[in-house]
């Protein structure tokens, strides 16, 4: 037999509490950004999209900061634990890059006067979007269960790898793209930065509670594959 | 150690009185060397894809009319458009080759160490794509109109070039063993290299207008960042491939 290792369960209270924190948290960010926050003085209130802008940006790099370490973590111990956390990961960071492309797409109309632009920053995350979504699709191709996490782990570590470049590429480049946090710290009005930090974090206890309901699914869909593959032994006469 | 390039015969590096740093080469070079070998035997590879990045730049001169002006401004595009395509057939090259013959197996039992064979083979599928280039570049320059001869546009053609390959080689060592391996190499090598692409297609656009060295530094900063990083990681991961590439 197959020694199958399996993530700790989340205990259920433990659980709700995440969740319960989760929406408390994105209330207050809503408060803040649509009551506390003062309106911007050129763009309006559509610049209030920023708050959520940069939220899903930075909790999509989280997420994959997460497939990134869960790879490695993957390949030095070779547990499918690992590997559960990184497919999951990945998931979530997918969606939270589309909501990073449609919030921005979203102000850019307004504030440049089109959705879309070939600029750096925009042309680096929908990459990003589209290395993590071939993650998946190799994750599908790989049908042996050892490769499939194996190839994986290679491809979540090489892909991350972009993921400073996306960062860099804005000094690198000119762009259009606003620097908000520079080298001098916030460039923003002081009123706006709790509305900033309760979204970003709000969007992070988000993330949390996701990865650990995703992870425990998949987890339950690995016991019950080992779960067939015993009764199919069992029928079958063995042991 | 250039010797193994001449020597037709097949060596047993490991068993060779070298060690350290100067067997590491040896080995990587002798395991180059038989591709180089084999495909000026065969000729299979260039030829294929040189015709294929012809076809490539055929239909964009068509599409584009890339001469005078536009040849600066679309040409760099198209040019790497065709290294990138026509490259990532001779990567898929690299293992599947090995695979028909059963040479797979062989290279996997090799007393050598991993990131030896990364090197031998990426060395091998480096200079295969540089001849590519060697035709396609002076193809290019005729039809485009468009001067080639200048050093910054080597630089960059080189260090794209090797970061390309670098990470293509692990890729196409990870395609060959999957399902669908050829729909596998350009999904997962694309979005990887794009980034490359990219900063290689502006540094091609700003050489090919004649733009002074301080113009090349940001693309070619970033060419190097790649190229040091992909070289630095691939051949470590490359033996988590090769683990799994067995049956």
């Amino acid at each position: 037999m197959i020694a199958f290792e399996l993530p700790a369960v989340t205990p259920a209270r433990a659980k709700t509490g995440l969740a319960i924190l989760a929406l408390t948290l994105l209330l207050a960010a809503l408060v803040a950004a649509f009551v506390i926050a003062p309106t911007e003085r050129e763009m309006g209130d559509v610049q209030r999209i920023f708050y959520f802008h940069v939220a899903s940006a930075w909790t999509a790099f989280l997420a994959f900061f997460v497939v990134f370490l869960a790879s490695i973590a993957y390949l030095r111990t070779k547990t499918p634990r690992w590997d559960i956390v990184a497919a999951s990961a990945a998931e979530i960071g997918i969606v939270f890059t589309t909501l990073t492309l449609i919030s921005g797409s979203v102000w850019a109309r307004s504030a440049w006067g089109t959705w879309w632009t070939w600029e750096p920053r925009l042309t680096t995350t929908l990459m990003l979007w589209l290395i993590y979504v071939s993650y998946l699709i190799l994750r599908e191709m790989v049908e042996e269960p050892d490769r499939r996490a194996a190839f994986a782990a290679v491809f979540g570590i090489i892909g991350f790898v972009d993921v400073p470049i996306v960062f860099m590429s804005i000094r690198w480049w000119r762009t259009l793209h606003p620097q908000v946090v520079g080298s001098e710290g916030f460039n923003m009005e002081g009123a706006m930065l709790p509305a900033l930090f309760l979204s970003v974090i709000a969007f992070t206890v988000v993330f949390l509670h996701i990865l650990i309901l995703r992870a425990g699914l998949e987890r339950s869909q690995h016991e019950m594959m080992e779960l067939r593959r015993r009764a199919r032994w069992i029928q079958e006469g063995g042991g | 150690m250039w010797q193994a390039l001449r020597k037709p015969t097949f060596i047993i590096p490991a068993l060779s009185a070298e060690s350290g740093i100067a067997a590491f080469l040896t080995q990587a070079l002798a395991i180059a060397a038989k591709d180089v070998r084999s495909e000026i035997r065969s000729r299979e590879a260039v030829s294929g894809s040189l015709v294929f990045a012809l076809l490539v730049m055929i239909i964009f001169n068509f599409a584009f009319d890339l001469e005078g002006e536009m040849a600066e401004v679309a040409g760099p595009g198209v040019l790497w458009v065709a290294i990138a395509l026509a490259g990532m057939m001779g990567l898929g090259h690299v293992f599947a080759k090995e695979r028909e013959q059963g040479g797979l197996q062989g290279l996997l039992l090799t007393p050598v160490d991993r990131g030896a064979i990364f090197l031998g083979k990426m060395t091998g599928a480096l200079l295969l794509t540089l001849a590519l280039e060697a035709f396609l570049l002076p193809l290019f320059a005729l039809f485009s109109n468009v001067s080639i001869l200048s050093p910054g546009l080597m630089v960059v053609v080189l260090m794209g070039t090797l970061g390309f390959v670098t990470v293509g080689t692990l890729f196409s060592a990870m395609a060959v063993t999957s399902r669908s391996r050829e729909l596998m190499l350009p999904l997962l090598l694309l979005p990887v290299a794009t980034p490359v692409l990219l900063a290689a297609v502006e540094g091609t656009r700003f050489a090919l207008q004649g733009e002074p060295w301080s113009e090349l530094v940001p693309p070619l900063t970033m060419l190097a960042a790649f190229d040091v990083v992909f070289l630095g990681l691939c051949p470590f991961l490359f033996e988590y491939v090769m683990e799994e590439m067995g049956a």
